[in-house]
């Protein structure tokens, strides 16, 4: 069980980074369905650095920079030419999921040494379940730090409540001189970095390899979590623990004597993914979206 | 630094010229991917654009590879207009696929439904089904569609996996995953000999004629345009929001399936895993290429097949990946995209304002 | 002022003292249409001073531009006799130039404090909310802090705004239209405050289409018509009809005001306790609607913005159902669960208040708008939904003979016409059906003074031929224009419906506050 524990928060981790990054991206207004693509260059460039160079931080950095990048695309066109936001994060997937298997066609199956955990091991012996505690590599306690970052920046920084302001009302932030559109740039890179990171950590960390389309949906399931998490940041972090234990029910649910095909465990995200919305559809308490969220503002002169 | 300012009037110059305008720019930047690569840009766009038209063949591949895209194309064409988002056309597919083998497998040949009618029926049927999961989540719940659909094509994959894998697998098939190859009724005729073109061709212009028709001069296609671009106006109208994402949904996931039916009982023949479902996103971006007109679609289509081929073509005479396709895909979106903003604004060079 | 090339009636007594803000010559122009034509305008330290104009006049553009949320294509603004150039509001702010815009310019997911907060530097916010409730009670404005504002009252976000420009101690504030929104007695507690705090020493510009208010509380008025100024007066020492004159030109039309004792026919339409839930977090709820309407007369429904007039409207046209058949009939027919469509085939027709978007479609063409409303008549459609384009050419243009629409071409997208011209259309889409009952919410809303009374006086004309005509507006003139009998709407509950005869807006204004007292109370 505590194998279990471990690996689930490993899994959660890709899910946390990417799902928090969007979490931001929304709640200055914009959409951007582009994280898969952003994921899958985050991950490759992440894992051909990391290869070259050796050091794992570095991959980590190209990671957050590739995601960076691909959402400074998505963020020229949806913002600056003002074109329809869910158009263009399909379009950041489509090209990402084609650069990313260009990129890394010379990688595929290529071995990397796995991160060492953060913290020395005597700390993981010295409690029960410390290996799910202390066990980790320090990619995993980056995320969880910066959930309590952005969790803080949201609620308490005036920054925070800038990027609020321009995710509920586009016109009102604009006549109050707030630059508007700025603050979404710099927020959509923001998450196009955490993509990237999340990404980063499926290649250099969780796998570690990189496979074509190895992201395998997590770039969606990590947009239906904003979603069903009602844009907040608590909400976002313990939704990426449960599917996380759910995409590890396929490793898991053999050993433990479930029965059905291994089709049906690695169906098990996706399907999950599914109920949750239509579960937490119904339910108005659940937080509400940012009343500006996906709308075309072009500043007026 | 360039300003966009809005138009008294959307431009019908820049509507007609901005899909020409963006092929151009991803001609451009392709040369430029090219180069990077270390190919000859002009010879890998040559292999990339014009060798699909080399000869009788490839020309009839061109069309082969644009049917499945023409007909999903024109119902998401359709789809987008009403402002529903259906980009799970991909799972529909595998559906039609499923459902068209179903059919093909167990029915007996001497039964009086042994015709081909029945797996295409069965096809689109199943296609529609699967559609039916978001229609029904987001009429009833309000979840957003976008996801579901997609997430259902993760799921519709695992599950054409499974039957190939498992129940359906041909158990003198050399222990490939796949089923049994489909009784000669269930073989969708082709138009060609010598060619792999078939009828579905066919299919494909009638419906996107059809759904032209219907999208320009009936009480339908009206309804759908004004859901998509001004809700309260439907509302005022009394057209109910639910029956048109019902209708969109059903009728742009019939038609994948329908799609991934032809391609199940012409192309391959059989059930396996990979059976082309990822022409579901392609068609994405044919219906867009299209500017969401069913008709441009039929156009959209026939660039993205040729482009499709060339890949191909691409990947053995050049030995460049096949995942070229992808980011070329990917920038003719967002160079279309681009383009299209300026049919509403009108780009106007001005000095930079002091800060 | 040597600048000013109209000669203004009262400018000596302004030469005395220096001004704090001056605007020369200043054209905004949007492609070939020109908002502002060479507008001057002085104002002075301390001074309540108006801008008067119809809706469109170019007031609310002129007013951006001073805040710089627009850029001038010409002319100069000073202040305190320095050039100014403004890059954005944030510089005007610094300046001490606030602004209290017309749609506010508030942030609905956030708290009061926190907007408040978005428009001054950085400042710890317990401190700020002491500043607040600090303000709000020396001006009398009362709001709490901490509340969403989404949870407040349409009066209470206004003084969300105003605070939020007051804790930036202004030396001018400009506020365009404020009381469009508030009751007569709300209006009151804002002219309390705004007299306060020019007595402070800090300017006013007041933007408004409303006379009584200005000559209430302004000493200078400068009016704009069609872009340019026509007039800069002391609005106390002048008429309301010269003020109005200046304002609409020679277009001044009087209005034929009902007798009151018009002939009534049977009751066309009948709601009976008609109660809705609210529809969301920044809805209202109806609660208990009655009332009946016969042919021939003309009931105003009066009441200020966000107190249910959308959610009646709703109900009324048949966008949301209501819970029970009985509680509407139209022409004798449960029609409480009928859709829109069904609504109009029993001789409903209807008019919303947004044009573009709700009556119909932007980019759509004129004729296409037709079938939105009318697909059901003989010859619009023909077999399997195919839509008659024979049809729809012939209406649009018997609609656009008969109602003077002026557009470019056959059958231009509904975008390219002006408020008053697309109105006028879609007014006499409804109209040329004669529908036994019309429904129209702010016939006159954003339509120029032509328009307007030709609206009007087809409405009226319509119900000489014995329909039933029911219009909602927030506009008191047009309800005293129009009705012969008056009802407000406040907090999703309709008052009786009094005779407009006996009404004055002193005693509508009490029934939008106060909940629903009898007129005599009231009175």
């Amino acid at each position: 069980m505590e194998a279990f524990v471990a690996a689930m928060i490993v899994a959660a981790t890709p899910l946390l980074f990417a799902a928090l990054g969007e979490l931001v991206a929304e709640r200055s207004g914009v959409l951007n369905l582009g994280v898969e693509g952003m994921m899958l260059v985050g991950a490759v460039c992440a894992f051909i650095v990391a290869k070259s160079t050796g050091s794992t931080a570095a991959g980590a950095l190209a990671g957050a920079g590739a995601g960076l990048a691909m959402a400074a695309l998505f963020a020229l066109v949806a913002l600056g030419f003002s074109a329809n936001q869910a158009a263009a994060g399909l379009a950041l997937t489509i090209f990402g999921g084609g650069l990313s298997g260009l990129l890394g066609r010379d990688y595929v199956g290529v071995p990397l040494p796995k991160p060492g955990p953060l913290f020395p091991a005597s700390w993981a012996e010295a409690i029960p379940y410390g290996k799910a505690i202390f066990g980790h590599d320090a990619m995993v306690y980056l995320a969880l730090a910066s959930a309590v970052g952005i969790w803080w920046f949201l609620a308490r920084a005036r920054g925070g409540l800038k990027l609020r302001a321009a995710g509920d009302n586009a016109e009102s932030g604009h006549a109050l001189g707030l630059p508007v559109l700025r603050i979404r740039f710099l927020a959509v890179l923001f998450g196009g970095a955490m993509a990237g990171l999340g990404g980063a950590y499926l290649s250099l960390a969780y796998t570690p390899m990189w496979g074509e389309g190895m992201t395998a949906g997590r770039g969606w399931i990590a947009l239906a979590l904003v979603v069903f998490a009602g844009w907040r940041v608590g909400w976002v972090a313990a939704g990426a623990v449960l599917f996380a234990a759910v995409t590890q029910l396929q490793f898991y649910a053999q050993g433990w004597g479930w029965r059905a095909p291994s089709q049906f465990w690695a169906a098990a995200p996706y399907l999950a993914t599914i109920l949750a919305l239509a579960l937490l559809a119904g339910r108005r308490t659940a937080g509400s979206a940012p009343a500006a969220l996906g709308r075309i503002f072009r500043p007026s002169s | 630094m360039i300003r966009l300012e809005p138009r008294a009037a959307p431009s019908k110059l820049m509507a007609m010229l901005s899909p020409l305008i963006a092929i151009l720019l991803t001609l451009i930047a392709g040369a430029l991917l090219f180069a990077l690569l270390g190919q000859d840009p002009v010879e890998a766009l040559r292999v990339y654009f014009l060798s699909p038209f080399d000869d009788a063949y490839m020309r009839a591949e061109v069309l082969v590879k644009a049917i499945p895209l023409a007909l999903m194309g024109a119902g998401l064409a359709v789809c987008f207009r009403a402002n529903v988002w259906n980009i799970g056309a991909a799972g529909q597919f595998t559906l039609g696929a499923i459902g068209a083998g179903a059919a093909a497998l167990f029915i007996p040949a001497e039964s009086p439904f042994a015709m081909l009618a029945v797996p295409l029926i069965a096809g689109a049927l199943c296609g529609m089904a699967w559609a039916a999961i978001p229609a029904a989540l987001r009429t009833r719940l309000s979840v957003n569609e976008i996801l579901v659909s997609l997430m259902l094509t993760y799921v519709a994959a695992l599950l054409l996996d499974w039957l190939v894998r498992g129940p359906w697998r041909n158990p003198r098939g050399f222990g490939f995953p796949q089923t049994n190859a489909f009784p000669e009724w269930a073989h969708v005729p082709l138009l060609v000999e010598g060619t792999r073109l078939h009828v579905g061709a066919f299919l494909a212009v009638a419906a996107a004629a059809g759904l032209w028709l219907m999208m320009s001069r009936t009480l339908r296609g009206l309804r759908l345009r004004v859901t998509g671009a001004a809700p309260r106006a439907a509302r005022f109208a009394g057209f109910s929001a639910a029956g048109d994402v019902w209708f969109v949904l059903l009728l742009s996931g019939g038609l994948a399936g329908l799609a991934g039916a032809l391609e199940a009982t012409s192309i391959v023949g059989r059930l396996q895993p990979e059976i082309g479902a990822q022409a579901g996103f392609t068609a994405i971006i044919v219906a867009f290429l299209g500017r969401l007109n069913p008709l441009g679609a039929l156009l959209g289509a026939l660039v993205l097949a040729v482009s499709a081929i060339g890949g191909e073509n691409a990947q053995i005479l050049l030995r460049l990946p096949k995942n070229v396709a992808g980011v070329f895909q990917g920038m003719l979106l967002f160079f279309l995209l681009a383009c299209d903003s300026l049919i509403a604004y009108r780009p106007r060079l001005v000095a930079r304002r002091r800060a | 002022m040597t600048a000013d090339p109209s000669p203004p009636s009262f400018s000596s007594a302004v030469s005395a003292r220096r001004p704090l803000f001056e605007a020369r010559g200043i054209v905004k122009r949007y492609g070939s249409f020109t908002a502002n034509d060479h507008v001057d305008l002085t104002i002075l330290p301390g001074e309540r001073h108006a801008l008067l104009g119809e809706n469109g006049a170019g007031k609310s553009t002129f007013v951006k531009m001073i805040y710089g949320a627009l850029q001038p294509t010409e002319g100069e603004f000073f202040w305190e006799g320095e050039p100014l150039r403004l890059s954005g509001p944030a510089e005007a702010r610094r300046l001490g130039i606030g602004m209290a815009f017309q749609h506010f310019s508030v942030f609905e997911g956030l708290s009061a404090l926190e907007n408040v907060a978005l428009a001054l530097p950085p400042e710890p916010l317990a401190a700020l909310d002491r500043r607040v409730r600090e303000v709000s009670g020396d001006y009398g404005l009362p709001v709490d802090p901490s509340k969403p504002v989404h949870a407040l009252s349409v009066g209470e976000r206004q003084r969300v705004e105003l605070l939020r420009c007051l804790l930036q101690n202004p030396r001018l504030l400009i506020l365009d239209e404020p009381t469009s929104v508030l009751t007569p007695q709300e209006a009151e507690t804002l002219f309390r405050a705004l007299e306060k705090l020019s007595a402070e020493g800090c300017a006013i510009l007041y933007i408004s289409h409303r006379l009584e208010e200005v000559r209430a509380l302004c000493s200078r008025a400068t009016i704009l018509r069609r872009g340019k100024v026509t007039a800069e007066v002391d609005p106390r020492a002048t008429t309301a009809r010269a003020l109005a004159e200046a304002m609409v030109g020679a277009e001044i039309l009087d209005v034929k005001r009902p007798s009151g004792d018009q002939p009534r026919g049977e009751e066309i339409l009948q709601v009976e306790r008609l109660s809705l839930p609210a529809d969301g977090p920044f809805g209202v709820a109806l609660k208990e609607i009655s009332f009946s309407l016969r042919g021939g007369e003309i009931l105003g429904v009066a009441g200020v913005a966000g107190e249910g007039q959308n959610e009646f409207m709703d109900a009324l046209t048949g966008e949301r159902r209501a819970p029970e058949a009985g509680m509407i009939r139209i022409a004798g027919v449960p029609a409480g669960r009928l859709d829109p469509t069904g609504r109009r085939r029993l001789g409903a027709a209807f008019a919303p208040e947004e044009r573009n978007g709700h009556g119909a479609v932007g980019d759509a063409p004129l004729s296409e708008a037709l079938f939105l409303t009318r697909r059901h008549e003989a010859g619009a459609m023909g077999a399997g939904g195919w839509l008659s384009r024979f049809w729809a050419a012939g209406e649009t243009r018997r609609i656009r003979e008969r109602f003077d629409v002026r557009a470019a071409g056959d059958d231009p997208p509904a975008r390219s016409l002006s408020g008053g011209n697309l109105q006028k259309f879609l007014m006499g889409r409804e109209i040329v059906r004669a529908p036994k009952l019309l429904i129209a919410a702010q016939p006159g809303w954003g339509v120029d003074a032509g328009a307007a009374a030709a609206i009007q006086s087809a409405l009226r004309a319509l119900a000489d031929q014995g329909a039933a005509v029911l219009v909602v507006s927030q506009d008191l003139d047009e309800i005293f224009a129009l009705a012969d009998r008056i009802a407000v709407i406040s907090r999703g509950r309709l008052s009786e419906a009094y005779p407009a005869v006996g009404m004055t807006p002193e005693r509508v204004g009490l029934l939008m506050g106060a909940g629903h007292s009898s007129p005599e109370a009231a009175a």
